[in-house]
């Protein structure tokens, strides 16, 4: 699968690119440490279009391609991971669903403000006792016939843009049937629910070890009603629906990935030519420049690949296995690379004055959301074996 | 209302400088971004255009065929179309000679109001704004900290910039007015969107002309051979000296000082 990087391409990343370096950069070691949700920021890209980048003209987006919205993503996470999580998973977990599974009442109402950036989204799908084992999933959502509403019941974990969002997706069992062989088989359907409505609330809200301004919160439902009409997609054909919105999100987080450890090299190139060892900079020792030749030969081959998957993503129905092989290489590159950047910066490296230390440990994070490598590897080598 | 903004593609100081041989830029071989001074200005349009419905941006620019990129990234931020003038004899033009184009491109075209910077950082020269404004006979407010519009009076009020104080000017409409870069009030970015269709809508939305299509001007003043300025010498930043240092008392450092300043005439 090719990609094209035409002009329009080249003018989207100069504008992502000299947003990031103005309006990100000067935040993200703040936010790193205080924790705190970059909401102007949020603002900011709302009004310049980030929050609706591949989301049709007429339904309030910017009608970009994917590639474009992963350039976004990219350039963002060259200098916060944070900020470019809350785009990717606003846009492919929120927006992508809508888009693809709404009816026209649902765009007009949820999703034109969304791409526009006035309402931030999220999507639910893990719980405490269902992260891999998405199946294992215990949230219900049941019929009452006599209000035409359903009730949602149960509780969603390690949900990104958690608190600060306003339009939610959630995954929830709706029946329960046999299958082939007459065991109990979940079937799960897909639901819009709005912050504010009762019965809808929010438990911890977790401490990472990086994207640490990303909001990050327990979903809590108890008899929660929501309108019959806010059934997203097809009642009982909610898991393939999250799968699906999943593989577009993989390529979000690996554009994320890609970016960190873009970014870990663009501050380490910077930091080998000033830092004096020996009498010389340490850029000009055979290991610093023989690591970053390896470190910028794998990003670069990440990028063909995340890019490659964006593509996959406008011109075919299915691109799981574009999506996960852009993430599983992405973000194993991500942590390779950002803990060489790390390394090559020496104690000052290990510091939070530096920004490394943060990319590194924002790059853990992709290896294990919105599948783990693990799963990555199951999606690919599940498709070699069928 | 129609506002005109003049804006220009020069080399951006991230990157080499190179010259011709006749000491002009070599433009072609030089990464370029849309002048600062030029881009307040652009945004000050848009801004009014925000604020006055109805109201259209467009953008100008001499240069190489290359120039149409400062017009994309113009329409990309809200400007609705451009003109792009481009032909061999205008090269190498100072601004007189710029100036001289510009107006003649101008006069093509309806405005109430032209927004210039107030001056490019690879020139200096502040002249090309009120330069054109004289070959068109309207009135020129130049180095606005503030552009206010009043359009049922067809009036401008400017906040112009000076040495130790703000003149408040009014002025008729139609005028120019050359921005400060001060006028930015915040960055202003382009939107994907935008881009997508400032690229899609080139062919429809950008404007070329060369010489035949400028109105009222004499080949004798266009180009090189149209430029009275002869450039002497051009170079790239030259590095100062380290400068004297010495150590004296209060009393005779001032009369070191004096003597110095003396000595050079400068006193």
């Amino acid at each position: 699968m090719d990609f094209i990087i035409d002009k329009k391409h080249e003018m989207a990343r100069s504008l992502f690119a000299d947003f990031a370096q103005k309006e990100v950069k000067p935040l993200a070691q703040e936010i790193d440490e205080t924790e705190e949700f970059p909401r102007a920021t949020v603002e900011k890209m709302a009004k310049y279009g980030f929050m609706g980048i591949a989301v049709p003209k007429e339904y309030g987006g910017q009608g970009c391609d994917p590639l474009t919205y992963v350039m976004c993503v990219e350039e963002l996470a060259k200098v916060c991971g944070t900020t470019a999580v809350i785009v990717s998973a606003h846009s492919s977990l929120c927006c992508d669903p809508i888009m693809n599974y709404g009816t026209e009442e649902q765009k007009q109402k949820y999703l034109v403000p969304l791409a526009k950036g006035e309402k931030l989204g999220a999507f639910a799908l893990t719980e405490p006792g269902a992260g891999t084992d998405a199946q294992g999933a215990q949230t219900k959502a049941v019929l009452d016939e006599s209000t035409n509403e359903w009730v949602l019941n149960g509780s969603k974990c390690f949900i990104t843009n958690g608190k600060e969002a306003d339009i939610y997706v959630i995954i929830a069992v709706t029946d329960i049937t046999t299958d082939k062989k007459g065991r109990p088989k979940k079937n799960f359907s897909a639901f819009i629910v709005e912050k504010g409505t009762p019965g809808f609330t929010f438990g911890t809200k977790e401490k990472k070890m990086g994207i640490r301004a990303s909001s990050t919160y327990e979903l809590i439902f108890q008899d929660c009603r929501i309108p019959a009409e806010n059934l997203l997609g097809v009642r009982g054909k909610g898991f393939q629906e999250a799968m699906h919105t999943l593989d577009g999100g993989r390529i979000g987080i690996a554009a994320q990935a890609l970016g960190l450890g873009e970014g870990a090299i663009d501050r380490t190139i910077e930091f080998v030519k000033e830092r004096k060892q020996f009498g010389r900079s340490i850029a000009a020792f055979q290991n610093t420049q023989f690591q970053l030749a390896d470190m910028a030969t794998r990003m670069q081959a990440a990028q063909y690949l995340v890019y490659a998957a964006a593509e996959a993503k406008k011109n075919k129905p299915r691109f799981s296995v574009e999506a996960a092989e852009a993430k599983l290489f992405a973000a194993e590159a991500a942590m390779a690379v950002t803990t060489k950047a790390v390394q090559l910066h020496g104690g000052y490296g290990y510091t939070r004055e530096y920004d490394v230390e943060r990319m590194m440990r924002d790059a853990k994070i992709t290896e294990i959301y919105e599948g783990t490598s693990e799963v990555q590897r199951m999606v690919i080598s599940g498709n070699l074996l069928k | 209302m129609k506002i005109v903004v003049c804006i220009k593609q020069v080399p951006d100081t991230k990157g080499g400088v190179v010259f011709n041989p006749d000491g002009t830029l070599n433009r072609a071989a030089m990464l370029t971004i849309m002048n600062p001074d030029d881009k307040a200005g652009l945004e000050a349009a848009l801004r009014i255009k925000e604020a006055h419905p109805g109201t259209t941006v467009t953008v100008l620019t001499m240069g190489l065929p290359k120039a149409e990129d400062v017009l994309l990234e113009a329409m990309a931020m809200g400007a609705d179309d451009g003109v792009l003038v481009t032909d061999r004899v205008l090269g190498g033009a100072d601004t007189w000679a710029t100036s001289t184009t510009i107006a003649g491109a101008l006069r093509n075209i309806d405005y109430d109001l032209i927004i210039t910077g107030r001056q490019a950082i690879d020139g200096d020269t502040a002249q090309v704004g009120p330069q054109i404004a004289e070959h068109l006979g309207i009135p020129v407010i130049s180095y606005a900290e503030d552009i206010k519009v009043d359009e049922a009076a067809k009036t401008v009020e400017v906040k112009r910039q000076y040495d130790d104080r703000y003149h408040i000017l009014k002025a008729n409409m139609p005028c120019l007015v050359t921005a400060l870069a001060e006028l930015s009030k915040e960055p202003m970015y382009m939107t994907p969107g935008g881009i997508f269709d400032a690229v899609d809508q080139k062919a429809d939305r950008i404007t070329v002309w060369g010489r035949k299509d400028l109105k009222d001007v004499d080949d004798k003043d266009l180009g090189l051979k149209g430029s009275p300025t002869k450039i002497a010498k051009a170079s790239d930043k030259v590095r100062k000296g380290a400068g004297e240092k010495v150590s004296l008392d209060p009393q005779a450092s001032v009369e070191y000082i004096m003597g110095k300043l003396n000595e050079k005439h400068l006193i």
